[in-house]
């Protein structure tokens, strides 16, 4: 039967486990206290015949002694090992030692292997990422500030796991050194992860002409008095407004800004807001009550001041053309969103309302009541396909318990949630994050 | 008494890694963590190696590198620059500035013990 060099310390388990004594077993197997001692060391490898008669003196099949569940450190351990580059001389992994190792110091076997799983972890988010890196200073200050906490990781990891003799002062300080470096890098990832949600972006490192017109109304709470007023020019709101911005966005903003006067014309919000705390919120009952389409009752919604809700708004494709943020569901900033959004489910079926509860992935998963609907844009002809668009109104409900809820993520490179069936590509997190 | 390594980094747990690591291979090692006054401190302490970390406050690694390479005394004075960006440009800089050797974090502490030894004549 194969037997690795561990076969000692599972013989030091099992005798454990069974409350016998090292001189006991010694004395039924026949060979002295201090010889068993140096085989559950192992110190000294073991026959045969010898190991059958601890097997059967400690009651156990000669399996469970000869063949361990280590397998997977040491696999761990050769990986990290192979990751060194092959580095070679009298500072190289003593790989001939390998079974040793795991055998004498399990825990910090695996600690370094995890250690190893993590650095490589990051590794991938930085590759991830290093496309955007040279052309956004924030990005460059936080990934900087991610990889000095994983080179010093790194090292500490591998100096209390390859130093045999570090004396304990040192030992202590590089453990202190170990967690706090543990919590720059929770603390840099939350930095990362919050950037990308585009929750903390700050208007200096706005990237695109949408979010140049999302954040001028972020600023405002998405009520832009001048807008609701009788007399609107939009072109002299749009001059004021975004006059400083890009061409592309000063276009942008005239689409939104006369959607806006046109929502504000036809729902009043005087009037909106009375009927809606009148007891007739339902967004559906508000469009018939009013005589709208039931999209430009959600964008009302979200136009109430200092209303506390989210709306996305998705073109026939899928691509998102507005964001609002709301605390607790993360909107993407660049490319597509979570495929399980209602909103993609109200896209595939145009003019059915979609009502749901969903459950934001992250730290804190958090719920959200959802509308949704799509509809045809502009005019619709008999030789040309529709223009369609869907729009979703979020609004935070964590009591919400309505039929099935949900779960849902941002997008799925910042998605935790590892099983998913509509997952198109990996995430840069794992659960650790 | 072993030969004299100045070490010019602010993180203070990378700090104390190589300190580590470098003290036990025989290194009397030396650190500073400002690059402001760094090439001052290098003239001052005529150490035998310099690994200089390239993002420092007061002064870039890359300004620090210069100086010392537009000195007489320090002209050939061996440098191991280290960086946390990857990038070409860096290494190209480094290069041009006069590094003797370049490496980017996350190093491992065996590469790091080499690249001091070789530029110490080990």
């Amino acid at each position: 039967m194969a037997r690795s060099a561990l076969t000692g310390s599972r013989i030091r388990e099992r005798r454990a486990l069974s409350g016998v004594k090292q001189a006991d077993l010694a004395r039924l197997v026949g060979i002295s206290a201090s010889y068993l001692n140096l085989i559950e060391h192992n110190r000294r490898k073991i026959g045969e015949g010898m190991l059958r008669r601890i097997a059967e003196a400690l009651g156990v099949d000669v399996a469970v002694l000869a063949e361990g569940a280590e397998a997977a450190l040491l696999d761990g351990l050769r990986d990290a090992a192979a990751g060194e580059g092959g580095v070679v001389g009298p500072e190289r992994p003593e790989l001939e030692r390998i079974e040793e190792f795991v055998g004498r110091f399990p825990g910090w076997a695996g600690l370094l292997v995890a250690q190893h799983g993590r650095v490589g972890l990051l590794g991938r988010t930085v590759e991830a990422l290093s496309d955007r890196m040279a052309h956004d200073p924030y990005l460059s200050s936080s990934l900087h500030e991610v990889l000095s906490a994983v080179t010093s990781v790194r090292s500490t990891a591998t100096i209390l796991t390859d130093t045999e003799d570090i004396e304990p002062e040192w030992r202590a300080r590089f453990q202190r050194n170990l967690h706090q470096d543990a919590e720059r890098l929770a603390k840099g990832a939350e930095a990362l992860v919050a950037y990308l949600d585009g929750a903390a972006v700050e208007e200096g490192t706005l990237a695109a002409p949408q979010e140049e017109v999302e954040a001028w109304l972020d600023a405002r709470g998405w009520h832009v008095p001048q807008l609701e007023a009788a007399a609107v020019k939009v072109a002299a709101a749009v001059e004021e407004g975004l006059g400083a911005t890009s061409a592309s966005a000063r276009r942008i903003a005239e689409r939104v800004f006369t959607r806006y006067a046109e929502d504000a014309r036809r729902l009043p919000m005087p009037a909106f807001r009375a009927a809606a705390a009148a007891g007739k919120g339902d967004p559906a009952r508000l469009a018939q009550l009013f005589g709208v389409d039931l999209a430009m009752v959600l964008r009302r919604f979200a136009a109430v001041p200092d209303a506390r809700v989210g709306l996305v708004i998705c073109d026939g494709a899928g691509a998102l053309t507005l964001r609002r943020a709301v605390e607790g569901f993360a909107v993407p900033r660049f490319g597509a969103a979570c495929p399980l959004w209602p909103l993609y489910q109200a896209l595939s079926r145009p003019m059915v309302p979609v009502r749901a509860v969903v459950e934001m992935a992250g730290r804190v998963p958090t719920r959200h009541l959802v509308y949704a609907i799509c509809q045809p844009v502009g005019a619709v002809g008999f030789d040309a396909p529709p223009v369609l668009e869907a729009t979703m109104l979020i609004v935070p409900d964590a009591a919400a318990a309505v039929g099935v809820v949900q779960p849902v993520g941002p997008t799925c490179r910042i998605c935790p949630r590892v099983e998913c069936q509509a997952r198109r590509e990996p995430s840069i997190l794992t659960e650790e994050f | 008494m072993g030969k004299h390594v100045l070490l010019i980094e602010d993180e203070p747990n990378i700090i104390e890694a190589i300190q580590f690591i470098l003290s036990r291979d025989g290194w009397r090692v030396s650190t500073h963590t400002d690059g402001a006054d760094a090439a001052a401190v290098v003239r001052q302490m005529a150490p035998d190696v310099v690994v200089l970390d390239v993002m420092l406050p007061g002064r870039s690694g890359f300004e620090i590198l210069q100086e010392l390479r537009g000195d007489a005394a320090t002209r050939t004075l061996p440098i191991l620059m280290l960086t946390a960006k990857s990038q070409g440009r860096d290494r190209e800089m480094a290069e041009r500035y006069g590094a003797s050797q370049f490496m980017t974090k996350p190093f491992a502490n065996t590469e790091i013990l080499a690249s001091v030894r070789a530029l110490g004549g080990f």
